[in-house]
């Protein structure tokens, strides 16, 4: 059974008397342990399918099922807690809180969840050594490089054990030395079990995939 | 890591902001401090002046017979088939639920008598208490102390020609004119003051009096309430309360008062504007860290816990200091308002609860629509690139 199953998805922005088409019936299947990355041009929608996969973005019509669960069909604030417990994000601006440590950053998600203090801060440790910081848990975002802030950003990601990894752009705003050693940490991420879909612009990066998803005017094309 | 380390970490950053909005707050909080606080120290000390300006309830002896007047106010019959009231019977009034709301309870004992061949109305009162209440009264002389002292009034001075100093005698006993006031254009002026219990003696009326004026005034005073009580405990007494005086003073609280709610009024209106304006920016600035919030599984509720957390911190504060701030500025100003140079200041732990309950109030609620708003965003919208 598929861990990400995507049936006829559409998604349509109106925008006054025009109406977008960003995505025209898309079907994807991903398999747990898989590592994707979806390509394309801009306005391909490949942001528009990973938003609408992380449960931020209703779609238009069709149907997203997460490790046997209707996303959209979740009620209230119960779509929510499903990002909180089965997802993890890695932003392409990374989005690190500016007042917060690499450590209280990567405790974020655990705000929310019931656990102690200081359990909250061991896990967090744990991943920020697992991405390689292990020696900066008290540095603020702006005593970080570019790279660091992403690793900060998929320790976050990783630290309440997601079922599913969703990265959008994770070296868009690196070097190419950098970006080769951040898809290297998803290659381990992957090789450990973690199931990763990525966006990416860069081609270089499909190396690090098992499989990539090309979309073009919100249609895949090649798979 | 809670969500209230989220507030704490943010307020720390943002300090300057959080500054303007603590004392945009202090402030609309310490006028407000200060105009109650103010408001309330100088009606007590106007209560105060103005309870020396004299009695506001009137107690006399239930009676259908001839009528003496005393300072216009008409009295029982005080020389034929009058039923007086037993002087011990007035301890009754301290037993009245309001007993604390009076001031001053002043007997008299009225009686007519002959000194020096003219027919004068003589006064038995208590003299520390009728010259603490009339501080209108002028005494030329020295006040009287003991029993055989008497208090002329300016005319019956001239009558009796007696000066202080002077010796009358009344019904064959010796008494010294200690003092004589000045003209009062009232009933005073011809009257002869005695102690009451020599007076009591002279006029055959022992452990009795002829009326007693009350003194009973504070803001909120029930004195309506307060004459039922009296008149249940003194049933054989007719008990009134002089309108016009207290009509008059609490219509004078009354404009300190509304004055007061009106200025805090425009001042919590201001403090509301500056805290939804501050509070609203702020939300605003931090809309992708909203959208982070919300992209990694917080709920809704979560991101106004963390807004309004903020808002209470910094209220809370802000009450304090308003407090703080409020009480130093009515301690300095209260001299200079108030009319008595003496005037004290009311320390009062309801202003202080009740200023910052206001401020957290204030603070809460105009942060509600910024938290509501920081919550209903679109982490999609809010994260743009994503």
């Amino acid at each position: 059974m598929s861990l990400i199953k995507i049936e006829n998805l559409t998604k349509h922005y109106t925008s006054g008397e025009e109406t977008v088409e960003a995505l025209r019936g898309i079907d994807i299947s991903i398999e747990a342990g898989e590592f994707i990355t979806i390509m394309g041009q801009s306005g391909s929608g490949k942001s528009t399918l990973l938003s609408v996969l992380g449960g931020m973005n209703h779609p238009t019509g069709g149907e997203v099922e997460m490790a046997g669960v209707r996303l959209y069909q979740l009620p209230g604030e119960k779509l929510a807690d499903f990002r909180a417990s089965r997802l993890g994000f890695v932003f392409q601006a990374f989005h690190l809180i500016p007042y917060l440590t690499a450590v209280e950053n990567v405790m974020l998600p655990l705000a929310i969840v019931k656990m102690k203090g200081a359990e909250k801060r061991v896990k967090a440790a744990a991943a920020l050594a697992q991405v390689g910081l292990g020696g900066k848990l008290d540095r603020l975002p702006n005593q970080l490089s570019g790279g660091e802030q992403e690793r900060v950003a998929i320790a976050r990601a990783i630290v309440n054990d997601p079922a599913i990894l969703l990265a959008d752009e994770p070296t868009g705003n690196l070097d190419s030395a950098t970006s080769n050693e951040v898809m290297a940490l998803f290659r381990r991420l992957n090789d450990a079990g973690q199931t990763i879909v990525m966006v990416t612009h860069n081609p270089d990066n499909g190396q690090y995939a098992d499989r990539t998803i090309t979309l073009k005017d919100g249609m895949v094309v090649a798979e | 890591m809670r969500l209230s380390t989220i507030s704490l970490n943010n307020l720390r950053r943002r300090k300057v902001k959080m500054a303007f909005l603590t004392i945009g707050l202090m402030v609309g909080i310490a006028t407000i401090v200060t105009l109650v606080t103010l408001t309330r120290s100088m009606s007590t000390d106007i209560e105060r002046k103005m309870d020396e300006f004299g009695a506001n309830i009137l107690i006399t002896p239930q009676s259908t017979a001839l009528s003496m007047n005393y300072g216009g106010i008409s009295l029982g019959g005080v020389t034929f088939d009058q039923r007086e009231i037993r002087e011990s019977d007035l301890a009754r009034i301290k037993t009245i639920a309001n007993h604390k709301n009076i001031s001053a309870v002043s007997p008299k004992v009225l009686g007519g008598i002959r000194i020096n061949n003219h027919d004068v109305l003589l006064v038995g009162v208590h003299f520390e208490g009728e010259l603490k209440m009339k501080q209108w009264w002028k005494v030329f002389g020295n006040e009287p102390k003991s029993d055989n002292d008497l208090l002329l009034g300016s005319e019956a001075s001239k009558v009796l020609n007696a000066s202080p100093g002077d010796t009358l005698e009344i019904r064959g006993e010796q008494f010294t004119v200690s003092g004589v006031l000045d003209q009062t254009g009232s009933q005073d002026d011809s009257l002869v003051f005695s102690s009451l219990k020599k007076a009591q003696k002279l006029l055959g009326k022992e452990g009795k009096i002829t009326l007693a004026e009350v003194a009973a005034l504070c803001s909120g005073c029930p004195i309506g309430d307060m004459v039922t009580q009296i008149a249940e405990k003194l049933p054989e007494a007719k008990v009134s309360a002089i309108q016009q005086v207290v009509e008059g003073r609490l219509k004078t609280l009354d404009q300190f008062k509304r004055f007061s709610y009106a200025m805090a009024g425009v001042v919590v209106f201001i403090g509301s504007l500056i805290v939804f304006v501050t509070m609203m920016g702020s939300v605003n600035e931090r809309t992708v860290e909203i959208g982070v919030f919300r992209a990694i599984g917080f709920r809704r509720s979560h991101i106004m816990r963390i807004i309004l957390l903020e808002a209470a911190l910094v209220s809370l504060l802000a009450g304090i200091l308003g407090y703080a701030a409020g009480m130093g500025v009515a301690t300095l100003t209260l001299p200079f308002m108030a009319e008595a140079k003496n005037a004290k200041l009311l320390w009062d732990y309801w202003v202080a609860g009740g200023s910052v309950g206001l401020a957290l109030l204030l603070g809460l609620l105009a942060s509600l629509y910024p938290a509501l708003h920081a919550s209903k965003m679109d982490p999609t919208e809010a994260l743009r690139a994503l």
